[in-house]
């Protein structure tokens, strides 16, 4: 089915905020935000809702520490428990303290690398992909909305385009997507 | 009555727009680069080949063309691993653990501090992978199933314990940058004219778009990495000193070392920083981001960790006498009036004095005194591990085995390729990299700006 958005453009971010809380407060809905930094506060205007990576890298966090776990207890303990200066290694409690450190790096390596790697493809910033900003601007120093016709239909293309003139925008453009 | 505490100093001088700071950054990227870059490129390039040489021979032949002998058999390569790993101990803590303090400072300098960390713990890491002599073993401190009847690697060692620490503290802090470099390279990627640019940094920005959602993921991700890189930058070096501490040679094995090598680390490495930023701010024309106001806030830290490096020496000093135990008095007895009384009273002269001389305002806002301070900083903090090192060896319990110990080419040679090779990394960073974090330092403009503080001062005064 054809869509036509339109990309409202800002110079400000407080202006763009502004905007956005006034034309949420009618009803319309803000498909997406372009901006070449965080605009703090933006996310519930426009109904992003809080990412979830924090829970994914406790996650990550814990596996790494029972992977560790596991591993040095089957490797000093169970495996090839050494002998050093008539200090045997019996149980893994008694010995814990030599792997505390290790335990603790492990943790924080699966932790920041399962978190890292799960960010870039939930993203899908990866190597090789397409940028999809609609303006090089964007990443300099403006700021984009994108308004879909097809989210807005109690709403004519002219009435959304009248809106958006009130909140302050430097340019309005717009393009048909399939 | 009504008392209002004074406006801080704008961190971003001169009446600067989004626009500004994204051409300031751009800017010396985008230009040709000055003859000095490829002056002082040429040069680094020479000293890190020669010492890419001297390895490739110390490889070939083997680790006796070091300085070592049987008494000393630790020395320059293990005093060079500490020093680098000590420098890049800035980076991750100025943007980690400040980002958690909420210090807007470091939005001026956390890229290129991150940067040098990477460089630099690439350097350190260099030098236990060359000490093993059989490089092509280094797999071996890996845990991997084998056929010697299983035999796994002893995880009751520090120095394993500093394999884990030191690769993790690398790939966690190559991980941070990037993920922060990601959205400037998508700034550059989007006004580079030559193509062949735009390809790079294409394929560097990961097609970055600067969606809400993703801006939303991107702050939490700085935040939660910058909770787990706190405490590794504290593991990190505590790990190291366990290197020592958990032998039983006189002068090493003290419960003081890992918080007195962490001070120290970040001690040197705010130093190692103060040099590159005060160099890197003039050469791009940064004056306007990294001013008088950043090298004094790095100046106290510098003051701070100098005096608690200063204390430890003392404590370290007093515990050797007050404990009674002869052999742990003489170790220090030693390293003050043995015969490398010189080392140890630079170390003195170079990490307790000078720092304390950051008590006066004029100096610790003074430009070129904080980039004497900060080589005479480095200079100290390498004679420490000097110190701590060899002097701790070099008489042991047999008089008739004291001996002295003599660096060979060989050993400095590749001290001295380390430090070209670094800066060839970080020229390399400084000319094609953006070296400040510009989405960061946008977020700021308003909050730090000096038109913004401005209209906060007459509204203040408005009263």
């Amino acid at each position: 089915m054809a869509d036509k958005v339109i990309y409202a453009m800002y110079d400000d971010d407080d202006v763009l905020k502004d905007g956005a809380k006034k034309l949420v407060a009618k009803g319309v809905k803000i498909s997406e935000v372009f901006s070449p930094f965080p605009i703090h506060g933006i996310d519930p205007i426009i109904g992003v809702k809080q990412t979830r990576l924090g829970i994914m890298a406790f996650i990550y966090g814990m596996t790494g520490l029972t992977l560790a776990t596991i591993g040095m207890r089957f490797f000093m303990i169970d495996d090839w428990p050494m002998n050093i200066g008539g200090k045997p290694n019996n149980t893994y409690l008694e010995n814990i303290l030599a792997f505390i450190p290790i335990t603790f790096e492990f943790t924080v390596l699966c932790a920041a690398h399962g978190m890292a790697i799960t960010y870039l493809l939930r993203n899908k910033t990866l190597p090789g992909m397409k940028a999809d900003n609609p303006d090089p601007r964007t990443t300099d120093d403006k700021f984009v909305m994108e308004l879909r016709l097809s989210e807005n239909a109690q709403y004519s293309e002219d009435e959304l385009q009248a809106m958006l003139k009130e909140t302050g925008i430097i340019e309005l453009d717009q393009k048909e997507i399939k | 009555m009504h008392k209002e505490s004074a406006i801080r100093e704008p961190l971003i001088l001169g009446h600067k727009t989004y626009h500004d700071i994204t051409d300031d950054v751009c800017k010396p990227i985008e230009d040709k680069a000055p003859k000095m870059w490829y002056v002082l490129f040429t040069i680094a390039a020479i000293l890190g080949l020669y010492g890419v040489g001297t390895i490739l021979y110390l490889l070939g032949t083997g680790i006796g063309v070091w300085g070592l002998n049987k008494t000393v058999g630790w020395a320059w390569d293990i005093t060079n691993f500490v020093w680098w790993v000590g420098i890049g101990h800035a980076g991750t803590l100025i943007s980690a653990v400040l980002l958690l303090f909420r210090q807007k400072w470091r939005m001026a300098i956390n890229r290129s501090a991150e940067a040098m960390t990477i460089f630099a713990v690439f350097m350190a890491g260099l030098f236990p992978l060359i000490h093993m002599g059989r490089i092509w073993m280094a797999y071996w401190v890996l845990p991997l199933p084998n056929q010697f009847g299983s035999l796994w690697v002893n995880f009751n060692s520090p120095l394993l314990w500093d394999v884990f620490a030191i690769s993790t503290y690398l790939s966690v802090s190559l991980v941070f940058w990037y993920i922060g470099l990601i959205p400037d390279f998508a700034t550059l990627r989007d006004r580079v004219k030559n193509p062949l640019s735009k390809r790079m940094y294409t394929l560097l920005s990961f097609g970055w778009s600067g969606r809400a959602k993703h801006w939303n993921r991107f702050e939490l991700v700085s935040l939660v990495l910058a909770g787990v890189a706190t405490p590794l930058v504290f593991s990190v070096h505590s790990i190291v000193s366990f290197d020592f501490a958990t032998s039983v040679i006189p002068g090493w094995h003290t419960t003081i070392f890992p918080p007195y090598f962490v001070a120290g680390a970040v001690f040197s490495g705010f130093a190692m920083v103060q040099t590159l930023m005060l160099v890197m701010r003039k050469a791009m024309r940064l004056e306007a981001y990294i001013h008088t106001k950043h090298v004094e806030y790095m100046n106290i830290v510098i003051m701070v960790t100098g005096s608690i490096v200063g204390v430890a020496y003392l404590t370290e000093l007093f515990v050797s006498w007050y404990s009674g135990v002869e052999y742990e008095s003489y170790a220090f007895i030693n390293r003050a009036s043995g015969p490398y009384w010189w080392a140890y009273w630079s170390m003195m002269t170079c990490n307790v004095v000078s720092p304390q001389l950051m008590w006066f305002k004029k100096l610790r806002r003074s430009l070129l005194f904080t980039f004497i301070i900060s080589i005479v900083v480095n200079i100290g903090m390498w004679f420490e591990r000097f110190v701590i090192i060899v002097t701790s060896i070099h008489r042991d319990y047999l008089p008739s085995s004291w001996s002295m110990f003599y660096p060979s080419p060989v050993d400095i040679g590749i001290f001295v390729g380390t430090i070209g090779l670094f800066f060839v990394f970080f020229l390399l960073f400084a000319r094609f990299f953006p070296v400040l974090a510009l989405n960061e330092l946008k977020t700021i403009l308003k909050s730090s700006g000096e038109s913004y503080k401005n209209q906060s001062d007459d509204h203040a005064t408005g009263h």
